[in-house]
């Protein structure tokens, strides 16, 4: 109960904490969302009247209280770049595009890392493990946004198995959705597979040195006994936080890896709001991912408790 | 415990198979061939890359050029631009200025409805004009504006305070429906070859044919989407993946990657971009130093090297498209003279050259490569300018609003109205962001605007675009080449001197 109530102490501080940044940053950058609308041909007075509209020429201090008041009434107001549209809904449309290129990323690394993990441990040969350690090491160099650009070209320019930019929200058909997102999941998750393989095999090998494998074996276990039954257990208790890592990664790495294919997600909509001093969609966004940040790692230390009986929280 | 490597196995196998089977499920209909998509041709629809997202739906509202382009499908005002940068009678189907041009007389078009079938009537389109009054407010073109008048319900006469006979280009502003004020942003109402269908901020707006489209046969399209693509490389990518029909403004390297399902087409900007120079600050408040730089750049080099020699090369602040009022001599007021740029520089009492820096926004690719050139020619007469590449926005707020820089490199644009070009090297005006200051321009500019004499007008319009050259005002290099990507299955595409990318009249072959 203690801990629970802590957790939410920090989490209530480390958005308070992010939001204040978010504004201060937007005091300090050049320009403002009246001119960034307003173009080139706007008059002075138009520009004035816009800021008076938008509340804009009020001091900072007052503005973030304002914000605030509304914010944790759960109304994140208006969009200062599309006129009428809520910050709410504008997220909205987007949160489901999202939420499936980071489930789809999650799934990929997943399914692929542990069995390879299991497989690059296994190797003993000098040979075997330097190959293996060479694949995951450029993998893990590339980063997802020029990796993006790669698939792109690969499957939608030379193999055509996808328009680039032609994506169908889940809502209207889900399957041509996934069919899209498997591309850009793949640009996040092929990195985070090689660290993940790498974390895992370090870790078993680490467990395979123990005195309880000795034991093990002396009792009569066979190879795959002592493997899977006790090994493969132990190594995957610390992979489960560095999986809460990795979920984190996903969400920050889709930012950029949405705008490389088009995806109408969360990615693109911080950037374009960021473009146009749209601040209070920048806050409500980085909100946002922050929020589910922090509640990643509050899910990893309860499944930690679960899986290691040890671990009192 | 083999289960779970079984388990493992048969994870992997799954989730490889689902991704090849998702692959394939999705709306892909060969998996192989030519690129462009065959189903647009089916279902009569195309689909055009915009470069910038829209900043309003509300035609009033709108300030992005890039956003005019766009609604320009949704929206016509009592008259509406033609290719020729001429006007034509739209929601109206006559119209005569009175002599004194204090007044313009329009009668409206016999059976013109709005989009959702209502009739137009006088009082939506009095309602209109105020709106757009309202919200353009002082300073801006509109300030001549006085009222509309209400004469009978087929007749309305917009009245000026001042005599302008340019005041007929702004009434191209949109007419709406009253009844529909408070929508205006979500649904929006025109009477334009095309309706609203659905909106995604940041993403697409998809419009529909207007059934009830005043001209005859027109639109031929059944739906039109267009796609933000704010990148030229990934719109690149998506012309060739099929998943665009139209895109403009590709450079000449671009074009040349465009697969051949695709026919280039060749317009102008209508921009003219240069070298821009705050002539309140020292060195550029010296007519010599202006000049020098004027004859040591050169602007045929930028023209074949940025855009592959397909740019009009232009001498002042106005665009060969509006032929009308362009003067041509300028051209040839500057050449390059490596020479007399130096001897220049020398008079002016800077034979060793100075140093400066050239502020370049991040919108448009091509600036950034006019400055490499143009870095690369001052050096040659011993000036010595740094790049400083800012985001737009920065560049807005510092450079173009503040005045904050030495010279900066941009594209100015103008509409219709010939003064729209010249408003900006007004001593006085709020949009002077080069600090331009010519008693002489100033007279010139409020004769010609109050001219009632057409020939006199032309006449004055072009004496102003000479005193710019002669000023070295800025350094005009060009109207940049605008080439589009076009469907080769689509034929019709226009370009207009002004901000359009009008759809109605494109259609499959």
């Amino acid at each position: 109960m203690k801990y629970i109530l802590k957790k939410i102490l920090t989490l209530i501080i480390a958005l308070l904490v992010i939001s204040i940044i978010v504004f201060i940053a937007f005091s300090v950058l050049p320009a403002d969302a009246a001119i960034s609308k307003l173009g080139t041909d706007a008059t002075p007075e138009r520009i004035e009247a816009l800021r008076e509209q938008l509340g804009l020429n009020r001091p900072v201090l007052e503005r973030y209280f304002w914000w605030l008041a509304n914010a944790v009434r759960g109304n994140f107001g208006e969009s200062f770049q599309y006129t009428g549209v809520s910050v709410t809904s504008l997220i909205a449309s987007r949160l489901g595009n999202s939420a499936l290129l980071s489930l789809i990323s999650f799934v990929m690394v997943v399914v692929f890392s542990i069995p390879i993990g299991i497989f690059s441990a296994k190797r003993k040969s000098f040979l075997g493990r330097g190959a293996m350690t060479t694949v995951t090491q450029i993998t893990m160099g590339i980063p997802s946004f020029f990796l993006g650009v790669l698939l792109t070209y690969l499957f939608s320019l030379v193999l055509h198995w996808f328009y680039i930019g032609r994506y169908t929200p889940p809502s209207e058909n889900f399957l041509a959705a996934c069919g899209y997102l498997v591309f850009p999941a793949i640009a996040i998750a092929l990195p985070k597979i090689a660290m993940t393989v790498k974390f895992l095999a370090t870790s078993i090998r680490s467990e395979l040195h123990k005195d309880y494998v000795r034991t093990a074996y002396a009792k009569g276990n066979t190879r795959n006994g002592v493997f899977y039954g006790h090994v493969l257990k132990n190594s995957l208790v610390p992979v489960i936080t560095f999986m809460g890592i990795i979920v984190a990664e996903i969400v920050a790495g889709s930012i950029i890896v949405e705008k490389v294919f088009s995806v109408p997600g969360i990615g693109t909509l911080l950037i374009t709001a960021i473009t146009n001093r749209d601040y209070p969609v920048v806050e409500a966004v980085v909100l946002l991912i922050a929020f589910f940040i922090i509640a990643i790692n509050f899910v990893v230390d309860m499944i930690y408790q679960a899986v290691d009986p040890r671990v009192k929280l | 415990m083999k289960k779970i490597r079984i388990i493992l196995c048969s994870l992997i196998a799954l989730v490889t198979v689902g991704v090849l089977v998702a692959c394939g499920g999705g709306d892909n209909p060969s998996g192989q061939g030519s690129g462009t998509s065959t189903d647009g041709k089916a279902s009569n629809s195309v689909v055009v890359g915009i470069s910038q997202e829209l900043d309003s739906l509300d035609p009033h509202n709108a300030a992005y050029a890039g956003t005019r382009e766009v609604l320009f499908n949704m929206f016509e005002g009592l008259v509406k631009a033609t290719p020729t940068g001429d006007i034509e009678p739209a929601v109206a189907s006559e119209y005569t200025v009175a002599e004194d041009a204090m007044s313009i007389t329009f009668k409206l078009r016999d059976g013109i409805v709005f989009c959702d079938g209502t009739p137009v009537t006088v009082e939506d389109v009095k309602y209109s004009i105020d709106r757009y009054a309202g919200i353009q407010g002082e300073g801006s073109a509109f300030s001549d504006y006085k009222d509309t008048e209400i004469v009978d319900d087929k007749t309305v006469i917009i009245n000026l305070v001042n005599p302008n006979t340019e005041f007929i280009f702004e009434l191209t502003c949109a007419i709406l429906p009253e009844a529909n004020d408070a929508n205006v942003n979500s649904n929006p109402i025109g009477t334009g070859p095309f309706k609203y269908d659905s909106y995604t901020p940041g993403d697409k707006l998809v419009v529909v044919k207007n059934e009830n489209y005043w001209k005859p046969g027109q639109p031929y399209l059944d739906k039109v989407t267009f796609k933000v693509v704010a990148d030229t490389d990934m719109a690149v990518m998506q012309l060739n993946s099929g998943t665009l029909d139209i895109y403009q403004y590709l450079t000449a390297d671009q074009a040349m990657t465009v697969g051949n399902n695709f026919n280039i087409l060749e317009g102008n900007v209508n921009y003219v971009q240069g070298m821009f120079l705050n002539n309140a600050r020292a060195p550029f408040d010296n007519i010599k130093v202006r000049q020098a730089i004027y004859y040591a750049v050169d602007r045929d080099l930028i023209n074949d090297m940025v855009f592959g020699g397909k740019s009009h090369v232009i001498g002042t602040n106005m665009i060969p498209g509006a032929s009308k009022y362009y003067n041509a001599d300028t051209e040839k007021t500057y050449t390059h003279d490596v020479e007399k740029a130096k001897q220049l520089l020398a008079e002016a009492g800077y034979p060793d050259g100075f140093t400066f820096t050239i502020t370049v926004p991040n919108n448009y690719a091509p600036h950034e490569s006019t400055a490499q050139i143009i870095v690369e020619s001052l050096a040659e007469v011993g000036i010595t300018a740094k790049i400083n590449l800012v985001e737009f926005n920065t560049w807005h707020a510092e450079a173009y609003v503040d005045r904050n820089y030495d010279a900066t490199i941009t594209a100015v644009d103008g509409r219709l109205a010939p003064f729209t070009w010249f408003i900006k090297n007004v001593s006085t005006g709020n949009k002077n962001f080069t600090n331009y200051n010519n008693p002489k321009f100033d007279e010139l500019y409020n004769k010609a605007i109050s001219s009632i004499d057409p020939d006199e007008k032309v006449e004055y319009y072009k004496q102003l675009q000479q005193i710019l050259a002669d000023d070295a005002a800025s350094i005009y290099v060009q109207d940049p080449s605008n080439l589009v990507a076009v469907n080769n299955q689509l034929e019709g595409y226009v370009f207009y001197p002004v901000s359009a990318q009008d759809m109605s009249v494109v259609k499959y072959k």
